[in-house]
């Protein structure tokens, strides 16, 4: 079961200072996420070309690069989002969408796409809030029906949820009584109510009007200083990744072009590519 | 469903037909009910064209016409749609003799379907002539052609396109309800199938191919609507590239 | 006189109670309409396996007029030991008919339902019907309900072909009372009128219904 291969960057504490024990014991166990030889094509097209990646506990990577590179299909692939066409994903040591019988490789049943799945969370770039649930019924949901906690229960953490997102008093609010950024703050309470292990944030500050970009921001900080999530996070926003992520990792072409710390990365690029692509990137800021 | 599928049915319908007309059992019947099915056509297809008509009369006179005209438009117009078929066509053979107007059966059938269905048709031209961007007449106006000229001339022709699909719903209600005719008997495919059946009593084998050659006709009607359909949308483009 | 309201008078109590038996069957009809549809729409979403013959027979029924469909069903049930009374057959076949219509009116609240919601449903972890069920219907449905109150009124003015399988509903019983005196204007009329009015009310609460529909979405 466990993938032979080592991961290729462990653990890379940059801006969150975090004590070299625990970055070795990270170091040593498999990592959380693994892509494994992934690829996935849209008819003719090959959007993502035999990508390897790993991603270890805790860590928080920042997907960036141009559009159509591929980085928005990673995030949907570990969401169960999109089919595979090859490869593996492995998931907190066990592969994603496919299951060993018989010593054989299948695809997997639904039973375990959803056990599978419950250790994941996503935040879309269009909220996609459920608009005919109020923000504290939105959050209940799925822990209601799918973790089958009583509503009590459910409704104490979404209420928690909801205050940690700075959004207490708007828990009757339905999605269009709230801004964009309320709602997108909705989205990370409604994500996290599932205690996901891996949260995967797809450009969600995308869709939002520029004054309310930092409000999601400065949740998504908290969520990174208060708890140990994994978090992947496809983004424009490079200043946020600089800072927050502790790696970069830039697509090109349905592969990674290069991958590093942000220090390095943003600074002292290797590849051509990286530099013409940041540079493109800081210009138009 | 998608032309090809509709096609499938098509060839699939027809192959179980001609199998069938080669078995005993259904031979006896084919000869009648295929009398029946052509009386069946005839109405529909007179039906239809009355229909047409009748819509594009009621349409314009209640968009255009003086306001009794509007009125009466309206009234033909809610009075047919809002009554059931069955009870305008009885009430035109029952109750339109005593007041001195006996028609034949088959008079009554045909107007009866096609007032009926005009009145649905009326809506459904209203409907098409006012989703033509009003764009339309202001350019007609400013190239300083009449309301009439600009009606007839540029709204019209439009407005047809945008019609073709409803209408296509519209001619397969119409041939569905051709059915009803056999209720005042009228010897179409249903009175044909009903009598057959009360004679053999082998009702199966009779309403299946009954429903079969429904069936049959139904889905050529769709087909060469979607042709003309298709026909049309290509016919505008090509209009719009020169 | 053509009119003559003394005889109106006299027919109009049996046709009120005959108008009991119209009324009724429009509901039971479409509330097999109305649920038997949503249930093919949502099959229809579960794959090519459902999907094919569903849209086989959708399109079988919807092709064919309801009145072979109702004699169909009349004649051939008891030939397999199935004894319906008329108003269950006919019901039975209206419902079914309508069902099919319905489940396109379904289908198109369906499709408008924007992706991001099913996805959003997968990301929570959502079963298949716990998101039909609290997610996508409850968005789907409100938007269609005008177009199914259109087809409650197209099965209330399908009724009549009740009378075909010997139920007394009105247009049957118009038609007795009618070859009883020889009289038909005043039966047959009568329930012209009754449908015009009932239709047209009808009409006027299906576009109340789509007012309040528009301003809640607004709102």
């Amino acid at each position: 079961m466990t993938p032979n291969a080592q991961p290729t960057a462990p653990c890379t504490p940059v801006s969150k200072p975090r004590d070299a024990a625990d970055c070795a014991v990270t170091a040593m166990v498999e990592p959380m996420v693994r892509f494994q030889g992934v690829v996935k094509r849209f008819g003719a097209h090959t959007v993502i070309d035999g990508l390897d990646l790993a991603i270890a506990r805790g860590e928080k990577l920042a997907l960036i690069g141009p559009s159509g590179s591929g980085k928005t299909t990673v995030l949907r692939m570990l969401m169960t989002l999109e089919r595979l066409d090859a490869g593996v994903i492995w998931v907190d040591g066990e592969p994603l969408t496919q299951v060993q019988r018989h010593g054989k490789t299948v695809p997997a049943d639904s039973a375990h796409l959803r056990r599978v799945r419950g250790k994941i969370g996503m935040v879309f770039q269009q909220f996609n809030l459920f608009p005919h649930m109020t923000a504290l019924k939105n959050c209940m949901e799925a822990p209601i029906t799918v973790l089958g906690l009583s509503r009590r229960e459910a409704e104490e953490r979404a209420v928690d949820l909801l205050a940690m997102v700075g959004l207490a008093d708007k828990k009757h609010h339905y999605p269009n009584q709230l801004s964009g950024g309320q709602q997108q703050r909705v989205a990370i309470a409604r994500a996290l109510a599932m205690r996901p292990k891996v949260m995967l944030f797809d450009e969600v500050t995308s869709a939002l009007d520029p004054e309310l970009v930092g409000e999601v921001l400065n949740v998504i900080r908290k969520l990174g200083a208060e708890h140990d999530l994994t978090m992947l996070m496809v983004t424009h926003q490079m200043g946020f990744a600089k800072e927050f992520a502790d790696r970069i990792a830039l697509f090109h072409g349905g592969k990674i072009e290069e991958d590093g710390p942000p220090a390095t990365f943003f600074t002292n690029p290797r590849s051509e590519r990286t530099r013409q692509f940041l540079r493109a990137v800081l210009e138009g800021t | 469903m998608g032309a090809r599928s509709i096609i499938g049915m098509l060839v699939g319908a027809i192959g179980l037909l001609a199998w069938f007309s080669t078995l005993e059992r259904f031979r006896a019947f084919m000869p009648v009910l295929l009398h029946g099915a052509e009386t069946t056509l005839r109405i529909t297809a007179i039906a239809s064209v009355l229909a047409f008509a009748f819509a594009i009369i009621a349409a314009l006179a209640r968009l255009y016409g003086l306001l009794p005209i509007r009125w009466l438009a309206r009234v033909y117009i809610e009075m047919f749609r809002g009554t059931s078929l069955l009870v305008q066509l009885f009430w035109l053979y029952f109750v339109l003799p005593e007041f001195g107007m006996s028609l034949a059966p088959f008079t009554v059938a045909v107007l009866a379907l096609s007032l009926n269905t005009g009145a649905y048709g009326a809506e459904v031209v209203r409907a098409a002539i006012e989703a033509v961007p009003s764009g339309q007449w202001e350019a007609s106006t400013a190239v300083n052609m009449t309301r009439t000229q600009a009606l007839r001339r540029i709204i019209l022709p439009q407005a047809l396109i945008l019609m073709i699909p409803p209408w296509g719903n519209l001619f397969i209600e119409l041939l569905k309800a051709t059915a009803l005719v056999s209720l005042i008997t009228i010897p179409d495919l249903t009175f044909r199938a009903l009598e057959l059946n009360s004679i053999t009593l082998k009702t199966i084998d009779i309403f299946t191919l009954v429903l079969l050659i429904y069936l049959t006709i139904s889905l050529m009607l769709t087909i060469i609507m979607r042709g003309l359909e298709g026909a049309a949308s290509r016919g505008l483009a090509r209009g719009r590239v020169h | 006189m053509l009119w003559e309201w003394s005889y109106a008078l006299e027919v109009l109590p049996p046709l009120l109670r005959a108008a009991a038996i119209t009324v009724e069957a429009t509901l039971l009809s479409f509330a097999i309409a109305a649920s038997l549809g949503l249930a093919l729409a949502v099959l229809r979403m579960l794959g090519p396996m459902f999907a094919w013959p569903l849209s086989i027979f959708i399109e079988f029924v919807r092709s064919t007029p309801l009145l072979i469909q109702m004699f169909f069903l009349y004649f051939v049930l008891p030939q397999f030991g199935v004894t319906l009374d008329g108003l269950t057959v006919g019901v039975l076949t209206i419902g079914v008919h309508y069902a099919t219509f319905c489940a396109e009116v379904y289908r198109t609240g369906l499709e408008n339902i924007p992706r991001g919601q099913w996805e959003a449903a997968v990301a929570l972890n959502l079963g298949v019907f716990t998101t039909f069920k609290d997610v996508i219907l409850p968005q789907a449905i409100p938007p269609v309900v005008p177009a199914l109150g259109n087809y409650l009124i197209g099965i209330f003015k399908a009724t009549p072909l009740l009378s075909v399988v010997a139920v007394l509903e009105l247009m049957g019983t118009a038609k007795i009372l009618g070859s009883e005196s020889y009289r038909y204007v005043e039966p047959i009329t009568l329930v012209g009128l009754f449908f015009l009015i009932m239709s047209l009310v009808s009409a006027t609460a299906i576009r109340a219904v789509e007012r309040m529909l528009n301003r809640r979405t607004v709102g």
